[in-house]
């Protein structure tokens, strides 16, 4: 890697149309990614990354559904015999496994790595080939959780896999084996696209972008990020590492009658297991704040709150694991310490809830798509904040623990706060990522039908739970008196899945024919909206230069910018972490394809792991070779040598 | 039978009581929310067609920034008050005496085992999926599990409480009504995790005492032929080896005590009436009740299986 340090810069330098035109021709040639199936496979691109990410990540969350659908058939009524309970186990453990891990985390963090070097006014991530790697990973995760699902092998001990009961003793065969190795794979994903979210964001922006200017969806993405990093080494410790091993060579772990612990385990789950929900919903409350601005006309309210609660979720998120716990035999004192602190975490979300009711009060709001989601959103996850109050309380949540109230109340929770602000996000942004708007009235039926679907489907819960239905039950027997809310929950699950059906046909006639989309459809004041729809490769002609917290919405004149950053080589601007000021032009890698080569030597060594410890050392060894090409430098790596043709394109010399 | 909205015991209601309690601050919260919401987003509609931006005057923006304080500072108040509260009913779901009746609760897959404790060991009385306790009195609980994680919850009478490997955890409580009430496996445990069900069975102290009694004598000798044939079958054909019939040769553990099985409601842990039909049924073939359940089908001739099921109708 090479990086010059900043000497002092030219001052005004006037750049006329020809210069323009020939620069961004030659950022095309040097930072677009090679035609082609192997050029597709070796892409690097952030955007073309984030985009298949956020494609697969869908798709994922339209296979939950489909599992979720199932059960709801089978739950119509009692006694139901269309599922068993060994398909039944397998398809709520999916379920669960594929919304959290295959779906939430994955879309959100993809949503980041689209938007944050866009946002910030950089070229792409920090570093494009391990982002590329993280995404393969990933995909192979996928693959392997639904090829073993499709051969019956799926998972069927809960996403949560408590032991004994997934251990070896109760779990023979490699269901389990399949559950631990596929979180395997969304942990290397998640902290992939963390470590790339926290250097772009401290180093790669804009020169003038202060900490005190990044917009509110980076910090989200900024705070989620130092989440992962402090959660997933956890449940890769448990699963990965102690799970595995005591099923694959009876380490005892978790086997009391060897003097192992079947609660660590919990502890270690759920310590990853809360924060997670915090990194699923915290994105997406950074996307909440720009589509509230835009939509308002004006900056939000109290953007230093706002950011102050995303770091104070994140800190208290930490510190609330054992309200998963509290039917365990564990002290009353701890217990009464973890009640104060999840009521505490409701709340910075209230301040946030507060600041936006605020700034929709002093703005002059426009109901268009995305903010009709925010209001669904807000009417929506509020209520499931308030039975998260409910349950922190130790008494209540001894009676309502492990029923259908939980299940309705994370459903509010994350569809609430996760998924409604997604689809408002989609709407918002659709036209940045393809170049085209998404349609309005398709749109509209889909709010509509999403909305009430999901009341309808999870509102009832709250009753069947505190009438004694537990979660995770195949069937119930009739004179439980459960049948008639639970065939409304299922009409609820068919309103929804037809309102997903609508919004995909609504997206995919959008993305080829719907209308086309300015720079800046919305008149937003964010600096992704600063290039074309959808942006070219190399993001920015010339890096922004930032002097407020809304550089669109700030900017009479032309924005001014920051010139001198090659273009025959991948160059960044370097900035420092709090001023943002210009410390270094760094030269970003070429697209490769070994970031997919050594993400499928890591699917070796993971799925291999199940059926025999060879597979491990042959797929260390061959990603092994991999990473020596990952980093083997060459000239031509970094350089390209490009001229410029009379009719003003630009071509590499052969 | 098996609601939470009819608590029977004191711990019940005191939960049910702080539940309503959030509940209807909650519904205030939530409806209040939603009409600040909407009507902060329609307060802007006159001026749609202007595109510029939105400046706020000082005056305005003081007055939305003390709402913004003072709706954060109800919140907190409203934490404190269900912070206190939640803690005063904890304290009162502590409290005990010293000594009480104490049932030892076992999970197995898919079953529960119950042990009444007694100083004298020859009265200690082992039963299944049913609990009898004295109303009017504070009964222990102590649970426990000898394979998975199982959680055991009666909603009308008290919480759920954990059993898991390795650990003894304790549950109180005290039924005020008589009654059946049901409760349900609470953890997923597995396959019949929904078919894991037992019944409290609720007596005035007197009944109690009776049903106690009567339950601690071993099985009345088989009387006729048919029931001797039974007797046998059952002795010789597997199913000894994992029941126990207390006063015969049949010792097992494994399987649920069989030794008053007549007197209980239901069979497989809650999920069938306790009928003649159902028994013959349940013994032809427990995976067609409860898929993937412990106890095998045995290859019983018509003649044994109905001797067989007569034998145990007797066990009352």
């Amino acid at each position: 890697m090479t990086s010059t340090n900043n000497r002092a810069l030219p001052a005004d330098i006037t750049l006329t149309e020809a210069d323009l035109s020939r620069d961004a021709a030659a950022l095309e040639e040097t930072w677009r990614d090679t035609p082609g199936l192997w050029g597709w496979l070796s892409a690097i691109d952030h955007k073309s990354i984030a985009k298949r990410y956020i494609i697969t990540a869908f798709a994922m969350f339209v296979a939950g559904g489909i599992e979720a659908a199932f059960m709801r058939m089978q739950l119509a009524r009692p006694e139901n015999a269309l599922i068993g309970p060994d398909k039944y186990d397998q398809l709520f453990t999916v379920h669960g496994t594929t919304m959290m891990f295959l779906f939430a985390v994955p879309i959100m963090t993809a949503m980041g790595l689209y938007f944050v070097p866009l946002m910030v006014g950089a070229r792409t991530v920090a570093f494009p080939r391990l982002n590329a790697f993280g995404y393969w990973t990933y995909v192979v995760g996928v693959l392997f959780l639904y090829v073993s699902f499709f051969v019956n092998t799926g998972p069927d001990t809960g996403w949560f896999a408590y032991v004994p009961l997934s251990g070896p003793n109760y779990s023979p065969g490699h269901r389990v084996d399949v559950w631990a190795q596929v979180v395997t794979f969304t942990e290397i994903a998640a902290l992939c696209a963390a470590v790339n979210v926290i250097v772009t964001a401290f180093k790669m922006r804009a020169p003038g972008m202060s900490v005190n200017r990044i917009p509110l969806f980076v910090w989200a993405q900024l705070v989620v990020a130092f989440m992962i990093v402090f959660a997933m080494p956890a449940v890769a410790t448990g699963s990965t590492l102690m799970l595995a091993t005591d099923r694959a060579v009876n380490m005892h772990w978790f086997n009391p009658a060897e003097g192992g612990d079947a609660l660590l385990w919990q502890h270690m789950f759920w310590f990853f297991g809360h924060p997670e929900v915090y990194i699923i919903f915290l994105p997406a409350l950074g996307m909440v704040t720009p589509i509230i601005e835009t939509f308002c006309r004006r900056p939000v309210f109290g953007y230093t709150a706002i950011v102050m609660a995303n770091i104070t979720t994140a800190f208290f998120a930490f510190g609330l694991w054992v309200h998963h716990m509290f039917a365990t035999p564990i002290p009353e004192l701890g217990q009464s310490l973890f009640t104060a602190a999840s009521m505490v975490i409701s709340i910075p979300t209230g301040v946030q809830i507060f600041c936006w009711i605020a700034t929709m009060f002093i703005g002059r709001p426009r109901l268009t798509l995305p903010m009709l989601f925010i209001l669904g959103f807000i009417f929506t996850f509020v209520n499931g904040g308030i039975t998260g109050v409910m349950l922190a309380s130790v008494a209540f949540d001894k009676e309502a623990h492990d029923t259908f109230f939980v299940v309705a109340h994370l459903h509010y929770v994350l569809i609430g706060g996760g998924v409604m602000p997604l689809f408002a996000a989609f709407y918002y942004w659709f036209p940045k990522i393809t170049g085209r708007m998404l349609g309005e009235t398709l749109g509209k039926w889909h709010f509509w039908l999403f909305l009430i679907g999901m009341q309808v489907t999870f509102f009832p819960m709250h009753i069947l739970g505190l009438e004694g239905m537990p979660r995770r039950v195949y069937t119930y027997l009739e004179p439980t008196g459960w049948g008639t809310l639970n065939l409304v929950a299922t009409i609820g699950a068919v309103t929804i899945a037809t309102s997903v059906l609508i919004f995909i046909i609504n997206a995919v006639r959008s993305w080829r024919g719907g209308a086309e989309a300015t720079d800046n459809p919305w008149n937003s004041s964010g600096l992704e909206w600063l290039p074309s729809s959808p942006p070219p490769s190399y993001n920015f002609l010339h890096s922004p230069v930032v002097s407020s917290r809304h550089p669109l919405w700030d900017t009479t004149v032309d924005m001014p910018v920051l010139t001198g950053l090659r273009t025959d080589r991948r160059e960044v601007l370097i900035t420092t972490v709090f001023d943002a000021q210009p410390d270094s032009r760094h030269t970003s890698p070429w697209s490769t394809i070994w970031p997919l080569y050594v993400a499928l030597c890591m699917g070796l060594v993971f799925i291999g792991s199940v059926f025999s410890p060879y597979f491990v050392l042959g797929g260390l060894g061959a990603s092994a070779i991999g990473l020596i090409g990952w980093a083997w430098v060459s000239a031509r790596d970094f350089h390209r040598d490009l001229v410029a043709l009379p009719d003003g394109s630009v071509v590499e010399r052969t | 039978m098996h609601s939470f909205f009819n608590p029977t015991s004191p711990q019940a209601r005191a939960v049910a009581g702080l539940w309503w309690w959030m509940f209807g601050v909650g519904a205030v919260i939530w409806i209040g929310v939603t009409i600040l919401a909407l009507w902060a987003a329609n307060s802007g509609r006159g001026h749609r067609e202007s595109d510029g931006l939105t400046h706020v005057d000082p005056g305005t923006r003081h007055r939305v920034e003390r709402i913004v304080a003072g709706g954060v500072f109800l919140t907190v108040l409203i934490l404190a008050g269900f912070l206190i509260y939640d803690f005063s009913v904890g304290r009162l779901l502590a409290e005990h005496p010293p000594r009480a009746l104490t049932i030892q609760v076992t999970g197995h897959q898919w079953w529960w085992e119950v042990l009444y404790e007694d100083p004298d060991p020859s009265q200690r009385l082992t039963d299944a999926n049913e609990i009898h306790v004295p109303v009017g009195q504070m009964v222990q609980f102590k649970l426990r599990s000898v394979d998975v994680i199982h959680s055991f919850w009666a909603p009308n009478l008290n919480g759920k409480r954990d059993l898991i490997p390795g650990y003894e955890s304790t549950l109180w409580f005290r039924a005020d009504t008589p009654g059946v009430y049901r409760g349900q496996c609470a953890e997923f445990c597995g396959l019949q995790h929904a078919k894991m069900s037992f019944y409290v069975v609720a007596d005035p102290p007197v009944k109690f005492a009776t049903w106690r009694a009567t339950s601690s004598l071993p099985a009345t000798p088989p009387t006729t032929d048919t029931l001797r044939y039974g007797q046998t079958v059952f002795m010789s054909s597997g199913c000894a080896v994992c029941h126990n019939i207390a006063g015969t040769g049949a010792r097992g553990t494994v399987g649920p005590d069989l030794t008053h099985f007549k007197s209980r409601e239901s069979l497989a842990a809650g999920t069938l009436a306790n009928t003649r039909l159902n028994l013959t049924r349940w013994i032809q073939n427990p995976s067609a009740v409860k898929p993937g359940v412990r106890m095998p089908a045995l290859p019983f001739k018509p003649a044994e299986l109905n001797a067989l099921v007569s034998y145990l109708e007797t066990l009352k």
